[in-house]
């Protein structure tokens, strides 16, 4: 209880910091640790991501790769080290305040909103950052700004016509995309995007990867990616993790020739 | 679709207005039982916006009626405050005295969730309980207390008349304001919550905040109720903020349709009806009432209120299918 009061009220009356300090990396880890039990899932990982970066995360399974989005995000509390974001220490921040900054995330496994529709998800997604989403006495239907804000993201996108269809009704490779759409609906400065085109066919990973390079260039993106398509197209920088730790990190060609990760890929001695 | 929705909202007013056209002429009985709907219809009110829009099923609202309830009687019964035109106040208090009740229990209740958050609301509706059942000196125990009149302000409450076009007021101003309140960015964001309480975080929403406003309002709406329910029944007893009270009002919910505000009165309406009026009659009455939970939870998962869209469904299509066609990532 004392725990919940801690980090709800008493942020509430302090506030945290909601802007960046300029000239600062978009996001730095320092030191970064974090164990289950005996198991050092990431262990002293140094990262820097700075603005217009795109940095991809591979490794294989177990690497601790979405472990590393969960530290960054916030999701789970760090064991050692340090997340620097914007230039804040948020290392014991809660989530929504390092989101409050312009960090924003997308899952490796869709986490939408099923039951609702495609633009309820979108003004959802929309509203997060701004003080009205406290509003009780008003219409949501009668902020006409973050309805224009939300049409124009849909209409780039294509789903304006399918607006109204709830998400559970949309097709796996849909929903993946509105899971970015949503990831981009509070216009961050930084996106981490944990598997963008799992479970999509050969296709669709080619028009998400597409889509993806028509971003903002400002925007800095972190991706873990496994369709190394995807992956290369996007991104100019690669890092390796393994077992935790980053044992490799270089611009995309760099990494194509190293021994190192053809061995803990392919497992050659 | 559009068109459809406007017509659902405006069967609601049409509703009440009837209602309040025909209640005048039922027989004294039934209007009792009107009353009584309207006032659970209250609680279920609070049961819905936590269950059904926050996805948090609450086992304790007894515990916010049974404040309400005591408030009312106590300052009747101590302070003769209440009986006159001081009412409406009573009323405001009933409503933070509930508010204040759940301000309190949601820094319990509310870092808990599904099944967890069920025992913890249901402990805590039992604290209430007990304090009421054991605080003699202030609640009278087991005899409760009664509470002989009820108010008039130019207007006699005693009349039953008079007594329903008060509830009935209360109840409509309750159900818009909810109906507002659901409607608006903050409700909006207790159904993302409902849906995915981590994306919401995500999203940069400080969800347990969210969770707990909306734990304190349905526990202002459960207050409210309370006040009402005293000067209903002339006596409040520790019977009234049992468990079972608690449970009805969560199953009038799950009977009408979570997430549909007015289902909770149709749920109401039922259960009142079987259990106040079908016992008259016959006394299997408990059967019939626990045959129609267990038939509404098998056919009807979104409770009466899915009905009419079940039907529909079911009959012929008229091939109103959107097409379908392929998605892409327009770039």
């Amino acid at each position: 209880m004392f725990d919940a009061i801690r980090t709800t009220v008493v942020p509430l009356f302090k506030g945290r910091p909601r802007d960046p300090i300029p000239g600062h990396p978009c996001l730095s880890l320092q030191g970064l640790s974090k164990s289950f039990g005996g198991l050092d899932a990431v262990s002293g990982l140094d990262l820097q991501v700075m603005p217009g970066d795109r940095k991809g995360i591979i490794g294989p399974n177990g690497a601790g790769k979405t472990t590393l989005f969960n530290l960054i995000t916030g999701v789970f509390p760090v064991t050692s080290g340090k997340v620097v974001l914007f230039g804040h220490d948020a290392t014991k921040w809660a989530s929504y305040d390092r989101v409050h900054l312009g960090m924003s995330r997308t899952f490796q496994v869709t986490n939408l909103f099923p039951k609702l529709s495609v633009m309820d998800n979108l003004l959802l997604a929309a509203q997060g950052l701004r003080a009205m989403k406290l509003a009780m006495w008003r219409f949501q239907s009668s902020y006409g700004e973050l309805h224009g804000k939300c049409r124009e993201l849909l209409e780039k996108v294509g789903f304006w016509d399918r607006r109204d269809v709830e998400i559970r009704h949309l097709s796996h490779g849909e929903q993946r995309q509105i899971e970015i759409v949503l990831g981009l609906a509070t216009e961050p400065r930084l996106l981490l995007l944990d598997e963008p085109a799992a479970g999509l066919s050969t296709g669709e990973s080619h028009e998400m990867a597409a889509f993806l390079n028509n971003l903002d260039p400002e925007l800095a993106i972190l991706m873990i990616e496994h369709d190394m398509d995807v992956a290369f197209a996007v991104v100019n920088t690669i890092a390796v993790l393994h077992y935790g730790e980053l044992i490799e990190e270089g611009t995309t060609e760099q990494i194509r020739a190293s021994e190192k990760v053809q061995k803990i890929y392919l497992g050659v001695d | 679709m559009i068109n459809l929705l406007r017509n659902k909202v405006i069967i609601v007013p049409a509703v009440l207005l009837l209602l309040a056209l025909i209640s005048p002429f039922v027989p004294s009985f039934i209007l009792l039982l009107i009353i009584q709907v309207l006032i659970f219809g209250i609680l279920a009110l609070s049961v819905d916006l936590l269950l059904g829009y926050t996805g948090l099923p609450s086992l304790g609202q007894a515990a916010y009626l049974g404040m309400g309830a005591y408030l009312a009687a106590i300052l009747v019964d101590r302070f003769e405050f209440g009986l006159s035109c001081d009412f409406p106040l009573v009323l405001v208090l009933g409503i933070l005295i509930g508010a204040a009740t759940a301000a309190f229990f949601g820094l319990f209740a509310i870092r808990a969730t599904g099944v967890y958050f069920l025992i913890i609301t249901l402990a805590l509706g039992m604290v209430v309980w007990g304090v009421a059942n054991r605080w003699n000196s202030m609640t009278g125990g087991d005899n409760g207390i009664n509470v002989l009149s009820r108010p008039a302000c130019g207007v006699d409450l005693s009349n039953d008349v008079v007594f329903f076009y008060v509830v009935f007021v209360v109840y409509s101003a309750a159900l818009g304001g909810m109906y507002v309140l659901v409607n608006s960015p903050f409700g909006k964001s207790l159904m993302g919550i409902r849906e995915s309480e981590t994306r919401m975080q995500m999203l940069g929403y400080n969800t347990w905040f969210h969770k707990y406003l909306a734990f304190i309002i349905a526990g202002g709406y459960g207050g409210l109720s309370g006040v009402l329910w005293t000067h209903l029944n002339g006596i409040v007893t520790p019977e009234d903020v049992i468990l079972t009270t608690s449970v009805d009002a969560l199953l009038m919910v799950v009977l009408g349709g979570p997430g549909t505000l007015v289902g909770g009165a149709i749920g109401a309406m039922v259960v009142v009806g079987i259990r106040e009026y079908l016992s008259t009659w016959v006394e299997w009455w408990q059967y019939v009432l626990g045959g129609v939970y267990v038939l509404t939870i098998y056919f009807l998962p979104e409770g009466l209120m899915g009905l009419p869209k079940l039907i529909k469904k079911r009959r012929p299509a008229r091939k109103s299918e959107p097409p379908a066609e392929a998605s892409s990532v327009e770039t």
